[in-house]
């Protein structure tokens, strides 16, 4: 039972301006479900339409975004939530937080700078379901934060004495406040370091086997989703182009793109040269026709640039869009 | 003491900057006594690579002339960085240091046309003197990093994707003819797909034009693929400094140790070793005033000299490990010999 589904969603940018129109088709025909006690990841580079799949998901679509076609549902078991055609009132008072909640990739946006740790738990927690005992109130965020292995004196400290991992993880701290079913993360861990990045995502990771909820990891590290996903998304230029297991994905990668992204990736203790794509990512006002990945293409055919190919089964849970796949050469 | 045929010679140099007020304050050792050199026969590529706050931005800084240090000497082709106090001097200095920044989109004005920076380039380093001489030199510049002039005539930066502006920026750089680039963290703006065309550029001008490269990062997989030798720093410190094989494929101080650990390795089947849990530092101004080895804190094999006195460098083969754990392994030695040798 997935617990959200999204079917043929497409939202684009239109914007006008001196009589000029303009569309950005940044997610363009995008299907995909998610399901309980997984931690799925988007992989892609940047304005390839990440973080407006997360918008759109996330029921936080405002003008110039506008979502055209298809469907966004979110199922608790409980109710069905058309996240597409949801009021803020009602989003802000029964899902954001409480069922879907959200970590973004700068901390320092969510903490208040000029308030306690305390005082923006105090905030979020007040504005969703009032807070009656504050005393009691605060030994209950303590228990949550020492449940996650956090000391209890960030409490008192301001955003800025935090080191930026333990800010991030304050902020991870905030999310899970409410035991929400989804976790929404967009790149948490994009401007730490290393050693940070991984104490960071093995908290994520934690947090997510112990309530076995859903995570929706979104980074364009590679790496990353090899060691914390369990299922990875590839996109580009607005599109899936491969879905699978992450062992699948790494082992027997389908998409030209996919192998390019993995087999690009330097190593420790590798001394292979790696190369580049030529060309650089498409500029989605303007996509190019058929496969939109075809002018980058090394195998790139006749048919590629004019069909726009379909998205394939061609093993367990392994979805792929790609000419060659789809009674192609293979 | 001069050092003849080397192009950088960094001798014991430390940082101190005092944070808050007149009185009072507190004094942060942003670098503290370091040491390396460039040779200037053979053109190399050398990594300064630590997490945010290890100082490696100071330290180039350093490097660039842009800041002095509070004790120890940066000498570069045997002249005291501090005495070049002309500017035709300090001229002569930066047009063989060239710097290359982390984001190219700030590097260059949206409203300005990107070829300008490269023409302005050629004519105040006197490289070229009339508009055709320019033209040449900076479509020679550009040829390097596989672009042409045609390309990216009468272009805004907003116009060029992030790998193809960094080019531009490493070409600007190139005009002068420098013997050192010096690249601070210059592929991680720069996409996935397009982040390997920068870094094998490194490596060309290594190869092809004898162009030393220091290249600062955080990036350990990066480092690897390109350097010849590498440098860890932690909280001012080099902690592990040699070539680059030894250093990254076996690391010694636990401190690389636990780098290499937690570089995350694109391999869902073995992902036990990054699983390990680890622990964070809450802040990181403590770590910065500690006592002794920066790492005492969260080192697994810590003793009790660890958080009294720092560690002596200990020269193993070629490389350097600030570490007590190996001072039974090889005699400490003196600064001197080291310097001269490394």
């Amino acid at each position: 039972m997935a617990i959200l589904s999204v079917r043929d969603l497409r939202a684009y940018y239109r914007t006008e301006a001196y009589g000029i129109s303009r569309t950005v088709h940044a997610v363009d025909g995008v299907s995909f479900d998610l399901f309980p006690n997984e931690i799925y990841g988007v992989a892609g580079e940047s304005s390839c339409g990440k973080s407006t799949l997360i918008k759109v998901i996330s029921g936080n679509i405002k003008p110039p975004l506008k979502a055209y076609s298809g469907s966004v549902v979110y199922d608790n078991g409980l109710q069905k939530v058309d996240m597409l055609t949801i009021s803020p009132e009602e989003m802000r008072r029964n899902i954001r937080w409480k069922e879907i909640s959200y970590v973004m990739q700068g901390s320092m946006s969510v903490l208040n700078p000029v308030r306690k740790i305390i005082k923006t738990f105090e905030d979020i927690v007040d504005s969703h379901q009032g807070i009656q005992n504050k005393k009691a109130f605060r030994e209950q965020v303590e228990a949550h934060i020492n449940r996650l292995g956090l000391p209890t004196d960030v409490l008192d400290a301001y955003p800025h004495q935090l080191s930026g991992g333990m800010r991030q993880r304050v902020a991870i701290a905030l999310a899970t406040m409410f035991q929400p079913r989804l976790i929404i993360a967009d790149e948490p861990t994009t401007a730490l370091d290393v050693v940070v990045q991984r104490g960071v995502l093995q908290m994520l990771k934690e947090i997510q086997v112990e309530s076995k909820n859903t995570v929706l990891l979104v980074t364009h590290d590679m790496a990353v989703h090899a060691n914390v996903a369990d299922r990875v998304m590839i996109m580009y230029a607005g599109r899936i182009v491969e879905e699978a297991p992450t062992k699948t994905i790494f082992k027997a990668p389908c998409h030209p793109y996919t192998k390019h992204l993995i087999g690009s990736l330097p190593m420790i203790g590798v001394r292979l040269i790696k190369t580049s794509l030529p060309g650089s990512p498409p500029n989605l006002s303007n996509p190019p026709s058929g496969c939109r990945f075809h002018p980058r293409c090394p195998m790139a055919m006749e048919r590629c640039r004019m069909e726009i190919p379909e998205m394939v089964d061609i093993g367990e849970q392994h979805r792929v869009a790609c000419h060659l796949v789809n009674g192609g050469t293979r | 003491m001069m050092v003849d045929g080397n192009l950088f010679d960094v001798q014991r140099v430390s940082v101190v900057f005092h944070i808050g007020g007149l009185l009072g304050g507190v004094k942060l050792v942003a670098v503290n006594d370091v040491s390396f050199t460039l040779s200037r026969e053979n053109a190399e590529i050398f990594t300064i690579a630590g997490e945010s706050g290890s100082g490696k931005t100071t330290l180039s800084r350093l490097l660039l002339g842009d800041l002095h240090p509070t004790t120890g000497k940066v000498f570069f082709e045997g002249r005291d960085l501090t005495e070049f106090r002309s500017r035709t001097e300090l001229k002569a200095f930066i047009k063989k240091v060239q710097p290359v920044f982390q984001n190219p989109f700030e590097t260059f004005n949206p409203l300005r046309r990107v070829e300008a920076y490269l023409f302005d380039t050629a004519f105040n380093f006197g490289v070229a003197h009339t508009m055709k001489e320019a033209t040449m030199v900076v479509d020679h510049a550009l040829q390097q990093v596989g672009l042409s002039l045609v390309e990216v005539s009468k272009r805004y930066p907003h116009e060029l994707s992030g790998g193809q502006i960094q080019r531009i920026s490493i070409a600007r750089a190139l005009i002068p003819r420098p013997r050192v680039i010096l690249a601070d963290e210059p592929v991680s703006m720069v996409d996935a797909s397009l982040r390997m065309e920068i870094v094998n550029l490194f490596r060309k001008l290594r190869d092809e034009d004898k162009v030393s490269v220091i290249y600062i990062t955080h990036d350990l997989a990066t480092a690897y693929y390109i350097s010849d030798r590498i440098a860890i720093m932690l909280r001012g410190n080099i902690v592990e400094a040699g070539p680059v094989e030894e250093v990254l494929v076996t690391p010694m101080h636990p401190y690389s140790q636990l780098l290499k650990e937690s570089v995350p390795e694109p391999e869902p089947e073995d992902k036990d070793a990054w699983a390990k849990h680890i622990s964070l530092g809450v802040t990181e101004v403590k770590e910065y005033n500690q006592l002794g080895c920066k790492f005492a804190g969260r080192c697994p094999h810590v003793m009790d000299i660890c958080h009294q006195v720092d560690p002596p460098d200990i020269q193993i083969g070629q490389r350097i490990v600030k570490c007590y754990l190996y001072t039974n392994q090889a005699e400490e030695r003196t600064r001197s010999t080291k310097i001269a040798e490394v």
